[in-house]
């Protein structure tokens, strides 16, 4: 077993060419599999006013239908919400992630999901919100909200959220 | 023990074999074969002399690799050893219906290595198809095995083997994302990256040193490109927006990437080690997925600018696109293949994704595989197979099949989700 074990764990090494073969030198074979790993978690959270998470302007989710990317009427006024509070507090930044739902291409829906987060960007903007208050960017199909693989958890994956400074 | 648990041939994993295969190394890739080419061509693999018996051995690498190729079907060469030196009864291994016959010799060489040497002969003409010798340290006579099975590949089909290259893919298991890169044939799959937070679209340089992909660690699509052997990573962009889709030029020195610094999702090229992008398209929608061709010459991409995702295509340089797909509302993912003859790509039809094949000349289009949730071809550097995303009974698996449709392998994991492979190139 340890001999097994050896085999399957030990460090590859470094080969190269000292004699022939049949025909030809023995080519040396390269050692390409030394992999280094990495770890890329870190999160950080900052404290928002309750104002930011309790009432009115905790909603913070624009739902859309599928393949579209503009705003229905019953989410104006949760953006609208949103952008007065930005324009009376120009100290605060907001990043819009745009989400899509699980079937089809990853990068497509990358595209798709900034193009619903760019929906709610745009409207901020015409609101009165400033370019440097906003950014809008998409998680695409890669963090679903909803886990499942039907039409409720569709629907709810097909979402823009609107996170303050502190929240990403 | 590790060998004798992979699943060789036709032969699903049993209990017992999962189980210890599982022991031995839960985080490698099983390949199962679920279709073959119809005419293989019959091979015997002798065992190479000098090859300690009863543990895993570098002509069960060899067979093994032949094996899953589909092209190939193994004739049993008994347990007696035969070294490259020895004479070859050819009479007798035409009865036995072998066409070729490998055989060979292991040895230690006085620095400790491990040298093995073997000759290939055609039974049918009696001749001598050639040899050659590899030296390798003790732990990695798998890789001596899988160039064995290239050398031998291309001599009897006439097409360089892929069994030395690796694949890469993303392993997810609940909120864990590992970028994994295997070997050819599932083995020695190590972890280079893993996070809390996505990873997609994993793309090989071409000198097959460093993958580009995007990770979404600091909470939006960013574009890194990471060297392998070191775990060195460079932020090659981190523009305003979302940043993603990175594909390597053919010779290495740009990236073609797509950016929304501007609005929605458009194509640049950028330097192999970042600097200013460069606007390569321009439209009013989405413009993603840019794939160079083999030649570097033009870029395929998808695009919705005329009301549904469809692929084009745009010189590298720049100038008009041409829209190359029509048929159906839903075409994207493009990918060139490595002869620039042919371009693989996903379709949408009835609501099912599926891999389809499109001879760029004529223009003809073939469905090759139909799991319903097709996603992320990617090409063997030899053009023969292409790997791709799929779901199989809720769970995501890697499926491969030739550009012929005829052989079918499937890779998974005993736990969690397998995706977005990305076939490496040739080794150099």
């Amino acid at each position: 077993m340890g001999k097994m074990i050896s085999w399957i764990f030990m460090t590859l090494a470094l080969a190269s060419c000292t004699t022939t073969g049949p025909e030809t030198d023995a080519a040396p074979v390269e050692d390409r599999s030394g992999v280094a790993r990495v770890d890329a978690d870190s999160v950080q959270r900052g404290n928002l006013p309750d104002i930011l998470t309790k009432g009115a302007l905790s909603r913070r989710s624009v739902y859309f239908a599928l393949d579209r990317y503009d705003i229905e009427e019953g989410y104006r006024d949760l953006v609208a919400a949103h952008a007065r509070f930005l324009v009376e507090n120009r100290d605060f930044r907001v990043l819009i992630q745009g989400n899509t739902d699980e079937r089809g291409s990853r990068e497509y829906n990358l595209s798709l999901g900034q193009k619903r987060a760019e929906a709610v960007r745009q409207t901020l903007l015409l609101l009165g919100v400033q370019e440097t208050q906003v950014e809008a960017v998409s998680l695409g199909e890669e963090k679903p909200r909803a886990e499942g693989h039907n039409e409720t958890a569709w629907a709810e994956n097909r979402r823009a959220d609107i996170l303050y400074s502190g929240e990403f | 023990m590790k060998f004798s648990c992979f699943p060789v041939g036709f032969v699903r994993l049993s209990l017992s074999l999962y189980l210890c295969w599982s022991l031995a190394a839960e985080a490698q890739l099983a390949i199962e074969i679920t279709g073959a080419g119809a005419n293989r061509i019959p091979v015997a693999i002798a065992n190479f002399a000098g090859e300690a018996q009863g543990g895993p051995t570098l002509t069960d690498v060899v067979r093994r690799d032949l094996e899953r190729s589909g092209l190939f079907s193994l004739v049993n060469a008994g347990d007696a050893a035969l070294s490259e030196t020895a004479a070859v009864d050819y009479d007798g291994w035409k009865l036995l219906g072998a066409d070729a016959l490998a055989a060979g010799s292991l040895r230690r060489n006085t620095d400790g290595r491990m040298e093995a040497r073997f000759r290939l002969y055609d039974i049918g003409l009696q001749g001598n198809l050639g040899g050659a010798a590899y030296l390798a340290a003790s732990p990695q006579l798998r890789a001596a095995g899988h160039r064995v099975a290239d050398y031998i590949y291309e001599k009897l089909t006439g097409e360089k083997g892929v069994f030395s290259t690796r694949i890469a893919y993303v392993h997810k298991t609940g909120g864990r994302y590992e970028l994994r890169i295997a070997d050819s044939d599932g083995q020695n799959a190590q972890t280079a990256l893993v996070s809390r937070e996505p990873i997609i679209s994993p793309a090989w340089s071409p000198d097959g040193a460093r993958i580009a992909y995007v990770s979404f660690e600091n909470k939006k699509p960013i574009i890194f490109v990471h060297s392998l052997t070191t775990g060195a990573r460079q932020v090659i962009a981190n523009f305003k927006g979302s940043n993603s889709a990175p594909a390597w030029s053919p010779d290495g020195r740009r990236l073609a990437i797509v950016l929304t610094r501007d609005g929605n999702s458009q194509i640049y090229t950028i330097g192999a080690n970042g600097g200013a992008p460069a606007r390569l398209t321009s439209s009013a929608g989405i413009d993603t997925e840019p794939q160079f061709s083999a030649d570097g010459a033009q870029v395929y991409f998808t695009s919705d600018r005329g009301g549904s995702p469809q692929i084009y295509r745009v010189a590298a340089t720049g100038g008009v696109a041409e829209r190359v797909t029509f048929e159906g509302s839903y075409n994207v993912s493009p990918r060139p293949s490595p002869d620039g003859r042919n371009m693989a790509f996903i379709t949408r039809q009835d609501g099912r994704f599926q891999l389809a094949i499109m001879d760029l000349q004529s223009r003809q289009v073939q469905i090759l595989s139909d799991f319903g949730r097709d996603e992320s071809p990617s090409f063997a550097p030899n053009g023969r197979m292409i790997v791709l995303a799929t779901e199989v009974n809720g769970r995501g698996v890697l499926s491969a099949v030739s550009t012929d449709g005829a052989i079918r392998q499937r890779l998974s994991v005993p736990v969690g989700d397998v995706r977005e492979p990305a076939w490496g190139p040739f080794p150099r």
